[in-house]
Formats: C-alpha cells, sequence, structure tokens
C-alpha cells in the first residue's frame, strides 16, 4: 500500500534550492572569492591609469566602483545554470511541478548573496582608497545593497540564454551591459547627488523600483530562455 | 532659389565637410546594404544551384 | 470560417511569404526613391537657413531619420519576436532578423551624423547628449541580437532565444532613456538638437518626409533579406528546389 505524499510546498522547495546553491557556492570557495579579487582588482586599475590627483579620484570614485562591482557580479552569472546543465539538475528544475520561474527566483537570491552581498561589504574598503568620507561610504554601500539583487536577477536572464553556447561569457557581458546601464546611473548617481547636497531619496527610490519590476519579470524571461535553450 | 551658385551651395555655409560629409555617410551605408542584400540572395542561389547540380535526385521535405 | 480570415494565415507560411516579399519589395523600393527624391529637394532647396547653426542644421534631415527609425525597427523586431514566441510561428523569427541589421545600421548612422553635428556646434566629436547616447546603448542591443543569433546553432533555438532578448531589450528601452535622460540633466551636458529655434515649417515637412523615406527603404530591405532567409531556412523543401531552378 503506497503512503500518500504530501507534495512539498513551493516555498519549501525554494528553500531547499536556495540552500542547494548556498552549500555548492561556500563548498566551492574559489568561484566565489575570485569575483571579489577581481573587483579589487579592476577598481585599482582606474587610479593606475588615471594619475593619484585626490580630487579627480574622489569625483571618479562612485562610478568606477559601481562600474568594477557590476564586471565582478557578472564574472559569476555563468555559474548561476551551466554547472547543473552539465550534471542533468536543470533539466530535473524544468520538469518539477513548481513553477520554473520560482526557482530561477531562488537561484537569484543565490546569486545575489553569494556575489552581490560580498561586493558591498568590501567597497567601503576600496572607496577609502578613492578618498570618499564616511557618509559617501555609507551611500555607496546601501547604494550597492539595492541595486546588485537587480544586476542578478538580469543576469540571470543573460546566463539563460546563452546556455550551452560557445563564447558564452563574453556573449553573457554583450547582451547584459546595456540592460544594467539604468542600474548603473542610479547606483552612482546617489552617491554623486548626495555629495552635490542633493540628496539620494530619488535615485534609491529609482533603484528600489528597478529592483521591484525586475522581481517581477526577469524570472519569467530566464524561465522562458532556459527553456528554449534546454529544447 | 536661396543659393546664389553652384559653388554657394557646395560650400554650405562653411559647413560644407559635416553636411556633406552625413549625407554622404548615409548614401554610402544605403549602397553598402544594398550590396550586401544583394550579395546574400547570390550567395544562396549559387549555394542552392550547386546542391542541385551534384544531388539532382535528392529527396527533400514537403514544407 | 469565413474566406477572408484564411487567405491572411496563409502568409504565415514561408513559401507563400517568399512569393508576396517577390511582389511587394519593388513597391517599397519605388515608394523610397521618391519619398527620399522628395525629402532631399525640400532639405536643401526649400527649408530656409536656420538663425543659430547656419547651414550646418540641415543634417537632422538624416540625422532624425536615422535615430527614430533605428528606435522604431528595434520596437518592430520586438514585436514580431513576440508573436513568434507566443504563437511558435517560423516566420515571425526570420522577420524579425532580417530587420536587425537595417535597425543597426540605422543607428550607427544616427550616431555618425550625430558626431558630424556636434563637431561644428559644439567643437568635439562626441557629445553625451541623451539622445545620442541612448541610441548608443540601442547600437549595442542590436548587436547583442545579431550576436546571440550568430552564436547558436539551430536556428530555431535561434531565433526564440533571440526573440526573448528582443522582447526583454525592448521592455528597457523606455527604461534605459529615462535613465539617461536623468542622467543627462544631472549633468547639463550639450544637447545636439535645434534647441532655442522655432521649426519651421518647410524644416518639419522635410524631416517627416525623410522619416517615411527610410522607413519605406528599410522594409524594402527587410523584405528581400527575408526572402534569403528563408530560402537558407528551408532550403531542403521542393518548392525551394523549384524557385530557384
Amino acid at each position: 500500500m503506497t503512503a500518500a505524499v504530501r507534495p512539498l510546498g513551493m516555498v519549501h522547495v525554494m528553500w531547499a534550492v536556495l540552500q542547494r546553491e548556498l552549500s555548492l557556492g561556500l563548498r566551492q570557495k574559489g568561484e566565489v572569492l575570485t569575483p571579489l579579487m577581481f573587483f579589487m582588482v579592476i577598481a585599482s586599475l582606474f587610479p593606475l591609469g588615471v594619475g593619484a590627483d585626490s580630487a579627480l579620484l574622489l569625483r571618479m570614485a562612485p562610478g568606477v566602483l559601481w562600474v568594477s562591482a557590476m564586471l565582478a557580479a557578472m564574472l559569476s552569472l555563468q555559474r548561476m545554470f551551466a554547472t547543473d546543465y552539465a550534471d542533468g539538475s536543470l533539466e530535473q528544475m524544468v520538469l518539477s511541478p513548481t513553477p520554473l520561474a520560482l526557482l530561477v527566483l531562488s537561484k537569484s537570491i543565490a546569486h545575489f548573496l553569494l556575489s552581490g552581498l560580498p561586493l558591498v561589504l568590501v567597497a567601503p574598503l576600496l572607496g577609502v582608497q578613492f578618498g570618499l568620507d564616511s557618509r559617501a561610504l555609507g551611500i555607496l554601500m546601501l547604494s550597492l545593497l539595492l541595486g546588485t539583487p537587480t544586476l542578478s536577477l538580469i543576469g540571470s536572464i543573460g546566463a539563460a540564454l546563452t546556455l550551452g553556447v560557445r563564447g558564452a561569457g563574453v556573449l553573457l557581458s554583450l547582451l547584459i551591459l546595456p540592460l544594467y546601464i539604468p542600474v548603473l546611473i542610479f547606483g552612482a548617481g546617489a552617491v554623486e547627488a548626495d555629495a552635490a547636497g542633493l540628496g539620494f531619496g530619488g535615485h534609491f527610490s529609482l533603484l528600489a523600483a528597478l529592483l521591484i519590476l525586475s522581481l517581477f519579470f526577469s524570472p519569467f524571461a530566464t524561465a522562458a530562455a532556459l527553456r528554449i535553450s534546454l529544447e | 532659389m536661396q543659393w546664389h551658385s553652384v559653388s554657394e551651395f557646395i560650400h554650405m555655409g562653411g559647413y560644407a565637410l559635416y553636411v556633406w560629409g552625413s549625407f554622404g555617410a548615409t548614401a554610402l551605408v544605403v549602397a553598402a546594404e544594398i550590396w550586401q542584400v544583394n550579395a546574400r540572395r547570390k550567395a544562396i542561389f549559387r549555394s542552392l544551384s550547386d546542391e542541385l547540380l551534384s544531388n539532382p535526385d535528392a529527396e527533400s521535405r514537403s514544407p | 470560417m469565413n474566406k477572408r480570415a484564411i487567405s491572411w494565415f496563409k502568409f504565415a507560411s514561408p513559401q507563400n511569404f517568399y512569393h508576396l516579399a517577390g511582389r511587394m519589395w519593388p513597391w517599397f523600393a519605388g515608394l523610397a526613391a521618391v519619398l527620399a527624391s522628395v525629402g532631399l529637394w525640400i532639405s536643401f532647396f526649400v527649408a530656409p537657413i536656420d538663425a543659430q547653426q547656419g547651414q550646418g542644421y540641415r543634417i537632422i534631415f538624416v540625422h532624425v531619420p536615422a535615430s527614430q527609425m533605428a528606435m522604431f525597427i528595434y520596437l518592430v523586431m520586438a514585436g514580431w519576436s513576440a508573436f513568434g514566441l507566443a504563437f511558435n510561428t517560423r516566420l515571425s523569427g526570420m522577420m524579425a532578423s532580417a530587420l536587425a541589421p537595417t535597425g543597426a545600421l540605422f543607428a550607427f548612422l544616427s550616431l555618425l551624423t550625430g558626431a558630424l553635428w556636434g563637431k561644428p556646434m559644439w567643437g568635439t566629436w562626441w557629445v553625451w547628449d541623451a539622445r545620442l547616447t541612448s541610441t548608443l546603448i540601442l547600437l549595442f542591443l542590436y548587436m547583442g541580437f545579431m550576436a546571440l543569433q550568430a552564436s547558436i546553432d539551430d536556428p530555431r533555438r535561434a531565433d526564440k532565444a533571440c526573440g526573448v532578448l528582443a522582447v526583454v531589450g525592448a521592455v528597457n528601452v523606455p527604461i534605459i532613456y529615462f535613465s539617461v535622460q536623468w542622467w543627462n540633466t544631472l549633468h547639463q551636458g550639450a544637447s545636439v538638437s535645434l534647441k532655442g529655434s522655432s521649426m519651421a515649417t518647410p524644416m518639419l515637412l522635410g524631416m517627416l518626409i525623410m522619416v517615411l523615406a527610410f522607413w519605406m527603404y528599410a522594409i524594402a530591405m527587410g523584405l528581400v533579406r527575408v526572402r534569403s532567409i528563408i530560402l537558407e531556412r528551408e532550403r531542403h523543401t521542393e518548392w525551394v528546389k523549384h524557385a530557384v531552378a
């Protein structure tokens, strides 16, 4: 006599996926730390390239740090689906009764926790190199905190579209970076606006709006893209 | 007529390089695109007729 | 079901559309030529000299049509892609692919003519004007579309993937445009436009006719290109063999 099996609720499945992603990610510490080190190296390249004029560096800082964070966040995007695709677990996710969009959302949240959040925490150290004061550092951290989840969400679309494609890494960047531009403008702009005395409220509201928009739409786009890539 | 001579027309009030550069670039882009579209068409025709010549009785699927 | 409803769906088949496009494109090409001639006539012989920008402003007669069409073509591409994704039709994806190169070329032309306009007016070859910057980002979106198409071997998968990309891009275009506007006003950048001079009617008319000319040209190019794409994709069918022989 078969025992009745209660189907797992959607939230349970999402939580399970999140835990799996986090434990896999933390097991492969190199994969998590390398983009972070990339962030630090790139941010340091700019002063080397433009000279150590402190006024110039101070003005450049929000933009440079944001661009470096964007590039670093992008580096780890491929990992979102590639390994699961290789070992067949991605197909299982697509076939599962839980809506694929929700599973994708879990994966995106995990990506943010593993790649975006470390960037948020390390950014102040780099900001100090550029001469940002503590208030500006705080706003920079908050802007990254608000913005990097959006980067993970939008990035998942690119990762799904380029799954298994040759030259996927660079192609992913080409596809995703134009879509990142609004986040960059409002993220870096928040720090500058506050420094100019205009307040960061407007920028943060727009960053929040972008986050909400991508929360609602990117999982669906990514799910569609995954189905197309797995056909 | 606002142009009093051909040379005045070509001179374009000092902006000759920019105005003729823009219209010239447009003409070039249009010509290049027309050429490219034609080249693509010729290429597929050539490729298909080569295939037909070498394989006249090949099975084809219905659309 | 009445006959009229059936006859439209007939053209969703690549074979039928191939022949329809073959009959249609000369008309659009002819219209483009006529409109361009009228537009150019107005641009050079009817539109008066501008009070502030002298004869240099005449660049708008190609710059503005190129920017408008680059944007419009992207939306049409996204529309075809959405249609293809929703109804799983082969032809919609082919149509989107046929339009992309024309749109990309218009975006490039818009940037080039924008630079040629900016240099005499502002002294530099590039101006971080809101519209030019948005057009640059649009060019990146086009390049992404074409790069994705080129890197996926299976044409059906490529069409669908590019379809998703085009729809996502189209949804982002207003967001990108708005954010670039915001960025530009904060930085009080220069503006490549006819600000400060009221647009005389001949100027507006000339621009409108040139926009229509570019539009007809884009449709003609799209139709001819889609014919080649149809032949390439359907090469193993019987009708293609007859069409080519």
